[in-house]
């Protein structure tokens, strides 16, 4: 348990310094990209919410687990595609001239 | 290979996928890469979490992709103006479901008597984050809707009321892990951290909007490592903390771009307007028409526009895009200063001007184009107003001094597009306005920019 705990914190903060060193490399440019992709990618609370949906102990349970998939699927499906859009529009004046 | 080991794999692919997909945001050119690494990522969490055994069933698991699906579509096409919103309200959705996950549990191992005080603490963690990142993001995203007034609203006692909720919080929180049976804490802690987030926001003015939606981008992040913590699972404390990192650095990046700390942003409302010392230069105030600054335009070798969110209402960036192309067109080297709190979030003004075709090349960010300003011929100003505001390089009593500024008024002509002399969002007044160098065209931005293209389109002839 103890141990367990332990490399729980371990990925916590080795994840921490690779995002804060990632993150500081991202453009200026695309921070507002940046944001529509993390929102996706904090949506993977679905993994969680998909656990609890499915294990299907208590009525109680089940729908919490459901609306919070729901929830998290929304971030997903919505961030992926709008820092899609976004990113397209991003074009370099070579692309314009025919 | 057991199941499990299986599952680990597939989430060790899916965190380096995720990795991948931020590193590539570095540069425009790789930033489409980005995308698709992050919606594989996501591809093999959810596929690896569909192969756990304790899924008896998953009727309720194909309802909630479906409901999803069908909330998240239309809101990936709001209009650019509305990205800000729903980012706000994605973080929302994001503390809801943490604040789910973490109630579920909480009640399900209190029925089969397996709450420790690890597992109690990390669900205090997490529906405390969750529940007020929820409030704390749909408060925050009806300002920038404007269902909510954006200006901060403050009463006595303001910051003591939302120190004893959050203090309350936790200290329930705290006797909940001593015992973890006393379930009667629970819904305390919950109605707690809903209140708090709604308090929190409530203060916070318009213009601290890019810091907030940063800060609470990072508390969703930070929800996602405590469900992690709860359901031990590794994938979401890795892909949790890349998000909170970002929401981190970004509110660090703007907390700076506007001379503010954290603690100033939550806790001290914007907005209290000084008295100004400008009023009594308002005869020195230059006006000029289109006809005029369409000919200083034209015969400029340097331009530099500087565009604020008045030029996003007024909806001109079009008409900017088609003032690049004339001005560019007669010769003159055309750049965009882009300052970090430009628009409503991080980096939407670049946004905004990439809708507009505007290349990204020519979009320069503070620190790199300020420099260029005193050998620029003409800095026109559209829509921008604190950001150009010259006080906060020497005005000790002005409430944005210190915040880093663009120097449009070095540039050798100024020209400022503007409604009327209302001060701007932070209510303060200009002084750039009144300089002998400065030019203002008075009306709307839209209306403006059209008629300097058609002056410069005449030249063009």
């Amino acid at each position: 348990m103890t141990m367990d705990l332990i490399m729980l914190v371990f990925v916590f903060v080795l994840a921490t310094f690779i995002g804060i060193e990632v993150i500081k490399n991202v453009s200026r440019l695309l921070h507002t990209p940046l944001m529509s992709l993390t929102n996706a990618i904090s949506a993977i609370a679905a993994v969680g919410s998909i656990i609890i949906a499915g294990e299907q102990i208590t009525d109680f349970s089940t729908v919490l687990g459901t609306i919070a998939l729901a929830a998290s699927m929304t971030n997903i499906v919505s961030g992926f595609l709008l820092t899609n859009r976004m990113l397209k529009m991003f074009k370099k004046r070579e692309d314009k001239k025919k | 290979m057991t199941t499990q080991t299986a599952i680990q794999l597939v989430y060790l692919a899916s965190t380096v996928l995720f990795i991948l997909s931020l590193k590539w945001m570095s540069h425009p050119s790789t930033a489409r890469r980005s995308v698709v690494a992050g919606s594989l990522a996501m591809l093999f969490a959810i596929g690896g979490t569909l192969l756990y055994p304790e899924i008896v069933g998953y009727q309720w698991v194909v309802v909630g992709i479906v409901v999803g699906t069908a909330l998240g579509v239309p809101l990936s096409r709001v209009p650019l103006t509305a990205v800000p919103q729903r980012t706000a309200l994605s973080h929302a959705f994001g503390g809801l479901a943490a604040g789910l996950v973490g109630t579920a549990k909480y009640y399900l191992w209190l029925q089969q008597h397996q709450l420790t005080s690890f597992r109690t603490g990390a669900i205090v963690a997490e529906i405390i984050l969750g529940f007020l990142s929820f409030t704390g993001s749909l408060m925050a995203a009806g300002k920038l809707q404007e269902i909510i007034p954006t200006r901060p609203i403050t009463y006595r006692g303001q910051n003591m009321i939302n120190l004893v909720l959050f203090v309350g919080a936790v200290i329930i929180g705290v006797l909940l892990v001593i015992d973890p049976e006393q379930s009667f804490f629970f819904p305390i802690i919950i109605g707690f951290s809903l209140l708090f987030g709604i308090l929190l926001i409530i203060p916070i003015g318009g213009a601290d909007m890019p810091t907030v939606i940063a800060i609470l981008n990072s508390y969703a992040g930070l929800s996602a490592v405590a469900m992690g913590f709860v359901l031990e699972n590794n994938l979401l404390i890795a892909a949790g903390a890349l998000d909170g990192s970002s929401g981190l650095i970004l509110a660090l990046i703007m907390s700076k771009a506007m001379n503010r700390s954290f603690k100033n942003v939550l806790f001290g409302a914007f907005g209290k307007v000084h008295a100004s010392a400008a009023q009594a230069e308002l005869a020195s105030i230059k006006s000029t028409s289109t006809e005029e600054g369409a000919q200083i335009l034209g015969s400029a070798g340097s331009v530099i526009i500087v565009p604020g969110y008045g030029m996003a209402v007024a909806q001109a960036q079009h008409g900017v895009h088609d003032l690049y192309v004339e001005l560019s067109k007669l010769g003159a080297d055309v750049k965009f200063a882009i300052h970090p709190v430009a628009g409503r979030m991080p980096g939407h003004m670049n946004v905004l001007l990439a809708e507009a075709e505007i290349p990204y090349d020519r979009l320069i960010e503070m620190d790199v184009i300020n420099p260029d300003f005193p050998q620029t011929d003409v800095a026109l100003v559209i829509g921008a107003n604190d950001v150009v505001n010259p006080a906060a390089r020497h005005d000790k009593s002005s409430p944005i001094y210190g915040m880093p500024i663009l120097d449009a008024d070095r540039a050798k002509t100024v020209i400022v597009i503007k409604r009327s002399m209302n001060p701007g969002f932070a209510g303060i007044e200009n002084e750039l306005f009144y300089k002998d160098n400065t030019l203002m065209l008075f009306g709307d931005a839209k209306t403006m920019i059209g008629g300097l293209v058609r002056e410069l389109e005449k030249e063009n002839k």
